[in-house]
C-alpha cells in the first residue's frame, strides 16, 4: 500500500497551461476524486501520475519514492480506461491475467487471483469469451478485475463509468463500492459526474482551470465551499450566489439580521443552498418572486428571482407554491457561506 | 423515403430485390476477375488449335497440362520465375520491415514536419523511372548491383515503400493508443506492447500491405528490364521472348505471371480480414 504525494506539478502544452502548481497528498488506503469540467486538467493530472504525459515541471511520489521518469510498468500502479482498453485479441481471462503474466507469476497464481477478481466483479462465466462478445457493461468489470488482479498499491480511474448507460451506471457504482472498500487499495478516480464523486469518495479534490480549488470531505465540500466555482459547481441544483449589501457589520433578509465577514467591504454574497430554507410568511421572510414551480414528486424545485438575482430553491413537497407567486423565505443560519464578491472565494465561517 | 414506405408496404418483396442486387453485384465482381483467367487458362492450356479455332466456343474442349509444361521447360522460365519470386520476397521483406516502423512512427508520434515528411513519402513517386534509369544503372553497376536480383529487389522496394509507410501509418491509428497504454500499465515495456498488443491486432493490414508490395514488384516490368541482362524476373523474361513465340506460349506466360499472385494471396487470406474487430468500444 502506498501514499501518493503530488508535488507542485505544473503541465503546459504550448502556450497553454494545463495544470498551474498542483499539489495534493492521498493517504494510504485512501480513495480521492478529481471532479471538475472537461478541460480543467484532471485526466491530465492523473496521467501524469500513471507516467502516459510528463509533467514540465513539479514531483510525484508514491509510497515515499518519486516516479517522476520512471516508465508506468515501474510505477506500482493499475489503471482502469475510459474505453475499458480491453485487449480484444485476448479472452476476458487472458485479459485479467495480463499484468501477472507480465510479472511472471507461476500459472497457479495467475488461476487463483483471476478467479478471484473474476468473483468480485460476477464475470466469472465469461472468463473464456473475447470481448468483442460482451456488452460494455461486462467489459467495463473486465476493465477493472484486470486491474484488481495485480493487487496495485495504487489503483487509478480515468472516468470509468461514463461511457455506460444511466441505470449501468448506477448499479456499477455501488459495485465498485463495495469492491474496492474490501480491496482497501490507495485509489485516484476521475470524473466529471458530481454524484459519482460524492457516493465514492473519501475526499474530493475540485479542479477548474489547472488548478485544485478545494480538497475536503463530500459533506464538507458540499456545505463549505471554498469557491464560487466549487458552489456553482456541486449539487443540484447549484447553490445561490446574492449579492446582498453590508451595513453595520450585519446583512438583513427579511426580519432576520446575519453577521457579515469582518473582511467584507459594503458588498458580500450570500452563499445559499437550495434546500437551506423554508416557507415563512411574509415580512419576516426573504421575498422571493418565483417565476417556475415544478413538483418534482420528492420535492418541489422553484426557479425565481432574490434580490433581482437569480435563484433556486427547493422546498419539501407538501408546500403548495405556484407560478407567479411571491413568497417569503427564511434561511437557515448554519448552512449559509459567505464569500468575496470580487475574489469569488469563501471567507471563514463566523460566528452566527 | 420512398424506399422506406416501400420497405413497410411489403418487406419481403424490398429484401428479396435487395438480395438480388447483392448476388448480381457479387457475380459481376467475380466475373470481372475470373472470365480474363479463365480465357488465358484456355489459352494456355489448349494448345496450337485451341488458341486458333474459331468460332471460340469457350468451352474447355481439347486442354491438356501439356503445352504449359512445355513451355515451362523452356530454357530460362524456371529460373526467371524464381528471380521473380526472390525480388518480390526481398521487395515484401524490406517495405515491412522499414514501412511499418515508419508508419507506426507517423501514426504515434508528432514530430516536426510531419506534413512535409509524408508528402516527400509521396514524392518519391513523382521522379518517374525512365529518366531514373540510366543514373541508376550506372551507379548499380558501379556497386555491383547491376544485373542481380537484390538490385531488382530493391528499386521495387523504393516502389512499394511509400505506400506501405502511408498504409501501415492507417493501420496503426486503427489501433486504440489506450490499448497500448494499458499494456504499459500493466507491466510492458514500448517494445514488449507493440509485439503483444499492436502488432496482433494491426496483422491484417501489415498482411495487406505485404501482398501489395508483392503485386508491386511482380507486375513491375521497366526497371527490371532495364537493370537486368541474364538473370530477368519473368515479366522483363517474358517481356523480350514472348513477342517471337507462338500465341500458346504468350497464354501459357500470362498464366505463370497471373498464378502466384493468386495463390499467394488465397495463401494469406486469413488474415486480410479483422478477425476481433480492431476498435475496442
Amino acid at each position: 500500500m502506498a501514499n501518493i504525494v503530488i508535488d507542485r506539478i505544473r503541465k503546459s502544452f504550448g502556450s497553454f497551461e494545463a495544470l498551474k502548481e498542483v499539489s495534493l497528498t492521498i493517504n494510504d488506503g485512501e480513495f480521492v476524486s478529481l471532479l471538475g469540467p472537461s478541460g480543467c486538467g484532471k485526466t491530465t493530472l492523473l496521467r501524469i501520475i500513471a507516467g502516459l504525459e510528463t509533467a514540465t515541471s513539479g514531483d510525484v511520489r508514491i509510497g515515499d519514492r518519486s516516479v517522476i521518469g520512471l516508465p508506468p510498468k515501474d510505477r506500482g500502479l493499475a489503471m482502469v480506461f475510459q474505453n475499458y482498453a480491453v485487449f480484444p485479441h485476448m479472452t476476458v481471462y487472458e485479459n485479467v491475467a495480463f499484468g501477472l503474466r507480465m510479472q511472471k507469476a507461476d500459472d497457479a497464481r495467475v488461476k487463483a487471483q483471476v478467479e478471484k477478481a473474476a468473483g468480485l466483479l460476477h464475470i466469472e462465466q465469461y472468463l473464456d469469451r473475447y470481448p468483442n462478445k460482451l456488452s460494455g457493461g461486462q467489459r467495463q468489470r473486465v476493465a477493472v478485475a484486470r486491474a484488481l488482479a495485480v493487487e496495485p498499491k495504487v489503483l487509478l480511474m480515468d472516468e470509468p463509468l461514463s461511457n455506460l448507460d444511466a441505470l449501468l451506471r448506477l448499479e456499477m457504482r455501488t459495485e465498485l463500492k463495495t469492491v474496492l472498500q474490501s480491496a482497501g487499495t490507495t485509489t485516484i478516480y476521475v470524473t466529471h459526474d458530481q454524484t459519482e464523486a460524492m457516493g465514492l469518495s473519501d475526499r474530493i479534490a475540485v479542479m477548474h482551470n489547472g488548478v485544485v480549488e478545494q480538497v475536503g470531505t463530500p459533506v464538507d465540500v458540499y456545505n463549505h465551499p471554498a469557491t464560487r466555482f466549487v458552489g456553482g459547481f456541486i449539487g443540484n441544483p447549484p447553490m445561490n450566489f446574492i449579492k446582498v449589501p453590508v451595513s453595520n457589520g450585519q446583512v438583513v433578509a427579511g426580519a432576520e439580521q446575519f453577521v457579515a465577514p469582518k473582511e467584507a467591504g459594503g458588498e458580500v454574497v450570500l452563499g445559499l443552498r437550495g434546500e437551506a430554507v423554508e416557507l415563512a410568511p411574509l415580512p419576516q421572510g426573504l421575498e422571493m418572486k418565483v417565476r417556475v414551480a415544478e413538483p418534482m414528486g420528492s420535492h418541489l424545485l422553484l426557479t425565481g428571482s432574490i434580490h433581482d438575482q437569480p435563484v433556486r430553491v427547493i422546498l419539501p413537497a407538501s408546500e403548495t407554491v405556484r407560478s407567479g407567486d411571491t413568497i417569503g423565505l427564511k434561511l437557515d443560519r448554519n448552512r449559509i457561506t459567505w464569500l468575496s464578491p470580487e475574489s469569488g472565494k469563501s471567507y471563514p465561517a463566523v460566528a452566527a | 423515403m420512398s424506399s422506406k414506405t416501400v420497405s413497410a408496404a411489403s418487406p419481403a418483396g424490398f429484401v428479396s430485390s435487395r438480395r438480388w442486387l447483392v448476388w448480381s453485384g457479387i457475380i459481376a465482381l467475380c466475373a470481372w476477375v475470373l472470365v480474363p483467367i479463365y480465357l488465358v487458362a484456355l489459352g494456355a492450356l489448349g494448345g496450337r488449335q485451341g488458341v486458333y479455332q474459331w468460332p471460340k466456343t469457350g468451352l474447355p474442349t481439347g486442354i491438356s497440362i501439356e503445352p504449359f509444361l512445355l513451355f515451362l521447360r523452356t530454357e530460362g522460365v524456371v529460373q526467371s520465375f524464381l528471380n521473380s519470386l526472390g525480388a518480390a520476397g526481398i521487395t515484401v521483406a524490406l517495405s515491412i520491415i522499414l514501412g511499418a516502423p515508419a508508419g507506426y512512427a507517423l501514426a504515434r508520434y508528432n514530430f516536426h514536419g510531419k506534413d512535409s515528411y509524408r508528402l516527400l513519402v509521396l514524392l518519391t513517386r513523382a521522379f518517374p523511372l525512365a529518366i531514373l534509369a540510366l543514373p541508376l544503372t550506372v551507379s548499380f553497376i558501379r556497386l555491383g548491383l547491376y544485373d542481380t536480383i537484390t538490385g531488382v529487389g530493391l528499386i521495387h522496394t523504393v516502389l512499394a515503400l511509400p505506400f506501405a509507410a502511408l498504409v501501415t501509418q492507417g493501420i496503426f491509428l486503427g489501433v486504440p493508443k489506450e490499448l497500448e497504454e494499458a499494456a504499459w500499465v500493466f507491466g510492458c515495456t514500448r517494445i514488449q506492447a507493440f509485439f503483444k498488443i499492436v502488432a496482433p491486432l494491426a496483422l491484417p493490414g501489415i498482411v495487406a500491405t505485404a501482398v501489395f508490395a508483392f503485386v508491386i514488384s511482380w507486375n513491375e516490368v521497366f526497371a527490371a528490364s532495364v537493370l537486368t541482362v541474364r538473370n530477368r524476373t519473368l515479366t522483363a523474361y517474358l517481356l523480350t521472348v514472348l513477342s517471337e513465340s507462338p500465341m500458346h506460349y504468350r497464354f501459357a506466360g500470362g498464366l505463370l505471371l497471373i498464378l502466384p499472385s493468386v495463390v499467394f494471396i488465397f495463401a494469406v487470406r486469413r488474415y486480410l480480414f479483422a478477425i476481433w474487430g480492431i476498435s475496442s468500444k
